[in-house]
């Protein structure tokens, strides 16, 4: 009995010190996902401007540009998928993942050949275990991606993207690159959308060629774009403006990733420390039981001696 | 409309800048110079990594830009860049040291190099 008591406080106390570090984790999670929230904030004005100053170009001007066009016979794509560098948040990777792979499914049934692009650790770690080859991959932001990192992928792809442009059909003062990546005719993204803190869904969206897409912070209804001039001209306006639209594009993929990647950290981290704070409970109970039943059996052992001490001397006189 | 003054807006891709009232901007466009005043045209241009001068009365507000546009419409002017940064916040002793320390022909070194002189020569500029 006094064995297994000893077991259970020393259970006990190794319960108690996970739970004071997935507490802690609970709120390292906790108060980064604000600050990433205020990041993904502060990058709105930005999206925004550059969003309005893109479809501003392609309503008043009929230039074709090689990232807006689709290229014919499309057989190649890349897709790039923002993982996690961590673990310990639940089932975000995996999730993120099961996504992406539903996607390269997709993609290989319409006959695409798929080259993937990876960010965070754990993407990594699960497609090198499986052998796959990957084109390009990043690790080390995915808590904290700054606007540098995002432009590194948009710049590796927007690369692979122009690589597979037919030369004839282009229409543009960019050159194509020389590049070791292997062209290809659409670029996707697999993210985590941050929807609030408690729901976060994998996602994917196509990011080349591009549609302008007006979100939430687009200028009101209605209201009429101005008819702009172009300096120097609108196919230059254009050739930097497109590349920087697809990196604000992809920021913003990765900051949405970010936070949800801390709630869902936070998330699991709160059930580990819920789980804790059941298995003490119910170690506690045990101990005590088991510390009651050893005081009965001694006061039983000394109630006992004591009768039989007593019956002795009885016997004796 | 030409009396009430220009709504600047300097937007880098991680933050707002700064933004504020202002009677005239003068950026450098890879045309050339150009200069704003309140009622100006609607223009959508390309910048050069030259400082843009911002100045309400005057004050006088200079930044460094990494690139990026310049877009004025209805006496709003946005300056739109990677990276940005105003004179009074930038380290010029440090700006230097990233124009000496940064070598190599790669895009990263060029980027970073010319980054770094766009802020040299805006706190020049302020200074």
């Amino acid at each position: 009995m006094a064995a297994s008591l000893r077991e259970l406080r020393g259970r006990i106390r190794s319960t108690q010190a996970t739970k004071k570090i997935t507490r802690a984790m609970e709120l390292i999670a906790a108060s980064r996902i604000i600050k990433a929230q205020q990041r993904a904030q502060a990058s709105l004005p930005y999206a925004r401007e550059l969003t309005r100053a893109v479809s501003a170009v392609a309503t008043f001007s009929n230039v074709d540009h090689p990232l807006t066009t689709e290229h014919e016979n499309a057989d190649r794509a890349a897709v790039i998928v923002v993982t996690s560098d961590r673990g310990l948040a639940g089932a975000y990777s995996s999730s993120v993942l099961r996504q992406a792979e539903r996607l390269v499914e997709k993609l290989r049934l319409e006959s695409k050949e798929v080259n993937l692009y990876v960010t965070g650790r754990k993407g990594v770690g699960y497609y090198t275990f499986r052998r796959r080859d990957l084109a390009r991959s990043w690790t080390g932001f995915s808590d904290g991606p700054d606007y540098a990192d995002a432009r590194e992928v948009a710049d590796a792809v927007i690369e692979a993207f122009l690589a597979g442009v037919d030369v004839d059909e282009a229409d543009t003062t960019l050159e194509p690159p020389d590049t070791e990546l292997s062209p290809v005719d659409e670029v996707h993204i697999v993210f985590t959308r941050f929807r609030s803190m408690l729901v976060q869904e994998p996602a994917d969206i196509r990011l080349l060629p591009l549609e302008v897409v007006e979100d939430e912070d687009s200028p009101d209804e209605g209201e009429l774009l101005p008819l702009y001039e172009f300096e120097p001209s609108a196919a230059e306006v254009l050739d930097a403006l497109l590349p920087r639209y697809v990196s604000s594009r992809i920021y913003a993929c990765m900051l949405q990733a970010a936070a949800s990647e801390l709630a869902a950290r936070q998330r699991a981290m709160k059930s580990a420390t819920d789980n804790a704070e059941d298995l003490i409970q119910q170690y506690t109970r045990i101990a005590n039981q088991a510390r009651q039943a050893g005081i009965t059996q001694e006061i039983s052992e000394i109630v006992g001696g004591a009768n039989a001490l007593a019956d002795a001397t009885a016997g004796s006189e | 409309m030409a009396d009430s003054p220009l709504q600047v807006e300097l937007v880098a891709a991680e933050r707002m800048v700064w933004s504020g009232e202002a009677t005239f901007v003068l950026a450098r466009t890879t045309d050339g110079e150009i200069g704003i005043l309140p009622g100006h045209a609607p223009v959508l241009s390309v910048l050069s990594h030259s400082p843009v001068l911002i100045r309400d009365g005057s004050q006088t507000l200079v930044a460094a830009v990494d690139g990026g546009f310049l877009s004025v419409a209805d006496n709003r002017v946005a300056i739109l860049s990677e990276r940005a940064a105003l004179a009074d916040d930038i380290d010029a002793s440090q700006a230097q040291q990233d124009v000496e320390r940064s070598e190599g022909d790669d895009d990263e070194a060029v980027r970073a190099r010319r980054w770094a002189e766009a802020r040299v020569s805006a706190a020049e500029r302020a200074g």
